[in-house]
């Protein structure tokens, strides 16, 4: 129908983009929890958490913190795809002759962006608290693919959310179990500290998985199993989501 | 694909029909928009005229019956009629974040146009949003948001403009400058169809008139026409009364409507 889906792509990031550069408080807001987290955590509740291991409690929970700004950052996706639905802008979108797919597309990709901004900027922050790794540029990219995976999985749940939801607080509510899941992983205390039902939730949740990948490449360690089963939920959780999302795009198109 | 274009209506409804859940909202409605001309659709709230310029919109589709633009159906060919039409919706779809300019740089962009940028400043100039250009829309009045909005519509020179409800909400002047846009458009040979629940917009604006009732078209004709549908006028001496409306005009004055507006939209 139409050969203009990355030049419609483009020209529609840059205008989410736009709204992005001129309101950065959804940068600040999205990295002020996991910022506050980090401070909680190491300065005030760190000193008495046992890790059983001999790396800083900032190297330990980073992870973890990292997962926490992406989830509270999708929300805004969600936020803003809503907005387009119920301003009418996204009829007017939808009655040119342009790429359909352009419209959604052009939201994910702001997403990544948003949410690799705010992750740089909570890396900052742990540096200047003295985290510190010994990673190579291929094991910081090996950290970026997995980050650029979990933020395209829930970008996607986020996609869901701004389609489907009623109300503008519907719109962002869906984030919420997402910033709370990395609490009942080994995200901030090792499992095994944890009662026997909770431990094996943790264990077996995909935050466990990503977080002990990500902790692992960052400290230099092998990562075993742990890098398959988080590739597999992130891949898994990914085209369950993205399935779902078409199909209520295209629902809602009819 | 069209034989003759002179006689062919530039917009065909053929017994389209369209539920949600049980609620019958389209029962059958046919008309006929002539190139060129402004067509009235008017009808009282959820009498289904916002669903109906949907479907011919591309944006829903129709349970039954058919609808041509230009003598390609809608349903089955959605991507060609979107080359041809354009479509003003009931709430001003302009981006509050970007200026005005970039709203109409961002559309002129998807048209796929050639300098976007000499697009947008002929626009701003021809609805004189020139000095507000650089504003976030945010910031405009209701009758500026629709001014741009319709500026919007009209990038790539689409041969049809559905405009749903377009002056409801505004103030009289900006009714006023709405309605002196929709006829330049018609003079230019632009198709209009516009919906309406205000009678006096239909019989200012309007070449045919239908009325959209319960779900059909119970009416369809020109003004004179409808007006005849009514025993003759009675001939009665009254004495002529400004209307409020002449009142108030008189009043604020025929002041630029360029610095008007952009003092309207400086106090907000």
């Amino acid at each position: 129908m139409t050969t203009h889906v990355l030049g419609d792509t483009g020209v529609l990031t840059g205008r989410s983009l736009t709204h992005i550069v001129r309101s950065p408080d959804t940068i600040i807001t999205t990295t002020i929890t996991p910022i506050a987290l980090m401070l909680l955590f190491v300065y005030v509740l760190g000193g008495a958490i046992d890790t059983g291991s001999d790396e800083s409690y900032v190297d330990y929970m980073l992870p973890g913190i990292l997962l926490i700004t992406i989830a509270s950052g999708v929300a805004y996706t969600a936020y803003r795809l809503f907005l387009d639905l119920q301003g009418g802008i996204f009829d007017r979108f939808q009655s040119m002759p342009i790429a359909r797919s352009s419209v959604l597309w052009a939201h994910v990709l702001t997403s990544m962006v948003a949410n690799l901004v705010s992750v740089a900027i909570v890396i900052g922050v742990a540096l200047i608290m003295g985290f510190r790794t010994g990673a190579s540029v291929a094991v910081w990219l090996a950290v970026a693919g997995i980050l650029v995976l979990f933020t395209l999985a829930l970008t996607w749940l986020a996609v869901i959310a701004g389609l489907s939801a009623k109300t503008v607080d519907g719109a962002s509510a869906f984030s919420y179990p997402l910033i709370f899941l990395p609490f009942i992983s080994s995200a901030f205390v090792p499992t095994d500290s944890m009662p026997a039902p909770v431990a094996w939730f943790a264990e077996n949740q995909p935050v466990t998985s990503i977080v002990n990948t990500i902790r692992a490449l960052f400290a230099g360690q092998p990562v075993g199993s742990d890098i398959w089963i988080a590739l597999a939920w992130l891949v898994g959780i990914l085209v369950v989501a993205y399935g779902f999302a078409i199909a209520i795009y295209r629902r809602k198109l009819n | 694909m069209i034989t003759d274009q002179a006689l062919a209506p530039a917009i065909r409804v053929q017994g389209i029909e369209k539920s949600f859940d049980e609620l019958h909202v389209l029962r059958g409605v046919d008309f006929d928009v002539a190139a060129g001309s402004i067509f009235a659709l008017l009808g009282s709230n959820g009498a289904g005229k916002t669903t109906l310029i949907r479907i011919l919109s591309t944006l829903l589709k129709a349970d039954a019956g058919s609808a041509t633009v230009h003598g390609v159906d809608v349903a089955a060919k959605p991507g060609d009629v979107r080359e041809s039409i354009s479509l003003t919706g009931q709430f001003a779809a302009v981006d509050e974040v970007l200026t005005g300019r970039e709203n109409l740089v961002l559309i002129a962009r998807l048209r796929h146009l050639k300098n976007p940028g000499a697009i947008a400043d002929d626009l701003l100039a021809r609805f004189s949003l020139t000095e507000a250009g650089g504003r976030r829309a945010a910031t405009y009045s209701g009758g500026m948001r629709r001014r741009l909005d319709i500026a919007m519509s009209l990038i790539g020179s689409p041969s049809i403009i559905f405009l749903d409800e377009p002056t409801t909400g505004l103030d009289p002047q900006a009714r006023i400058e709405v309605w002196q846009t929709v006829k330049g458009l018609a003079q230019g040979g632009t198709t209009v169809l516009l919906t309406t629940q205000d009678l006096d917009e239909a019989e200012h604006l309007a070449d045919r008139i239908a009325i959209l009732h319960q779900g059909t078209i119970i009416q369809n004709g020109t003004l004179a026409e409808l007006k005849r549908l009514l025993p003759a006028a009675k001939v009665e001496y009254v004495e002529k009364q400004p209307s409020l409306e002449e009142v108030f005009l008189a009043l604020v004055g025929e002041t630029d409507s360029t610095s008007a507006a952009s003092a309207e939209g400086e106090s907000r």
